[in-house]
């Protein structure tokens, strides 16, 4: 059997007689046929991302595509003269995706073969099948998740906010403090789990016990009266960065115990994990138990151990612990929780721990 | 500054100290000041944290010294480097 190819998640479009009709220099006015704007309208709708690679003048290109009402679909236009399969690789980087997952569609076939020749692992595609795409496999992810279909206002929102943070003058927090975070902690709901499931299998850096659980594992969880299985989303002043963490708790009388905790790479230098971990110890201390968490040393997750211990856990032995059986080659991290002071730096809205109250924010 | 890493004085640790956390957060410490005490401290900031002063001084900070308080600020930082410098290799 063959491989599935994994599913596009960028496509790079040329503008010239392929996105449109006709050579922008030459011709002065270009077209887009109808078909080829239903295409770009649907992939949006499936959260696949556009980006541009076109020979033109940046800003008479981008001007014709706000007249055409298009502009709005694409992130990261490379618009210049160099060669394309430098800005099809320079996209891929902006945007952190492996080159296995861009796409690229030209009319020409040297730059097919330019891109191709440089860039192998990227997907190209002649013009004259745009308007074909739609109905391939590649093109057609399984599942389209709510931040699916907003997952391109979130990378344009993401790219506003790098070039602020970039800009800011002042101390790193204060700029923190002017994006009006939010995070709200909830109770996940099935709809979500999909979500939170990419989340785990994209987060191998963040994720501290190392383990994947798969999506019937963690749907499983919903059910279980002494499992909690937590999600996490933010939103700040530039637009939702959707769900950006996930927690898996067991609870026992005396303890709760973390099986999983990740976070988005996106939202790490926002200090998101530090704060979830304070509000789950102030949770704690609040239930009167303590806290256990799941630990297994990877190459890649030394910074969720520096983030337990700064968060003050322990290898101490406690009574507390017999109440787990951690897998093979997992360490029980230990504990005592004292309250703690919300963060400085976002509003956290949460549900009151662990009962069914209402949500309510962390003061 | 020395040649030799193995006679780094306290103020020698605590100029480099303050020289990183200046370029990365935008702010001057003094030697006492709370870096953590607005809560805001991302884990990506103390891993850096961490990693500086390990390849910087050429130590490993592990299990109980992995601790927030030893971080907390500029001096405390030093005392970690200056003990865990002599009571390693370093001999003293």
């Amino acid at each position: 059997m063959s491989e599935t190819p994994p599913v596009v998640k960028c496509l790079v479009w040329d503008l010239d007689n392929t996105l449109w009709n006709g050579t922008l220099v030459e011709d002065g006015h270009v077209e887009v046929d109808d078909a080829v704007r239903k295409v770009i309208v649907e992939l949006d709708a499936r959260g696949v991302l556009q980006a541009v690679s076109s020979r033109n003048d940046h800003d008479e290109a981008w001007a014709r595509l706000e007249e055409l009402g298009l502009a709005e679909y694409f992130v990261l236009p490379h618009i210049g003269w160099g060669p394309k399969s430098e800005s099809v690789r320079r996209i891929a980087e902006q945007l952190n995706f492996s080159l296995k997952t861009i796409a690229f569609i030209d009319d020409l076939p040297t730059e097919r073969a330019e891109v191709e020749y440089h860039l192998p692992e990227v997907r190209c595609y002649p013009a004259e099948q745009a308007d074909a795409l739609l109905g391939l496999p590649e093109f057609s992810p399984p599942v389209v998740t709510v931040d699916a279909r907003r997952r391109r206002q979130m990378y344009q929102a993401g790219f506003e906010r790098d070039q602020e943070r970039e800009k800011y003058q002042g101390a790193d927090e204060e700029f923190l403090r002017s994006l009006d975070l939010v995070m709200r902690i909830g109770k996940a709901r099935d709809e979500e789990i999909t979500r939170v499931e990419e989340l785990t299998l994209r987060t191998s850096q963040m994720n501290a016990t190392g383990v994947h659980y798969s999506d019937a594992a963690l749907r499983s969880f919903l059910s279980e009266e002494n499992h909690d299985v937590l999600v996490v989303s933010m939103t700040d002043r530039f637009g939702p960065h959707g769900a950006v963490g996930v927690m898996l708790i067991e609870k026992a009388a005396r303890a709760w115990r973390i099986k999983l905790l990740a976070t988005s790479c996106r939202v790490v230098s926002f200090g998101a994990g530090a704060v979830l971990l304070r509000w789950l110890t102030d949770a704690a201390a609040r239930a009167g138990v303590h806290l256990v968490a799941d630990f297994r040393r990877t190459e890649r997750n030394r910074m969720m151990e520096v983030a337990y211990r700064f968060a003050g856990f322990t290898t101490a032995q406690c009574p507390c612990l017999t109440s787990f059986s951690p897998p093979e080659g997992t360490e029980c991290l230990h504990l005592e929780p004292v309250r703690q002071d919300p963060p400085t730096t976002m509003r956290v809205i949460t549900p009151e721990p662990h009962v069914a109250g209402p949500e309510a924010e962390w003061l | 500054m020395t040649d030799s890493t193995t006679d780094l004085t306290v103020a020698d640790i605590e100029q480099r100290v303050g020289e990183f956390l200046e370029a990365k957060t935008r702010m001057t410490w003094e030697p006492e000041v709370d870096l953590f005490a607005s809560g805001a401290v991302s884990s990506l900031f103390a891993m850096e944290l961490v990693v500086f002063v390990e390849s910087t001084f050429g130590v490993a900070v592990e299990g109980t010294d992995l601790a927030m308080d030893n971080f907390r600020t500029v001096r405390t930082m030093s005392s970690l480097v200056t003990r865990l410098r002599t009571g390693g290799d370093g001999g003293a």
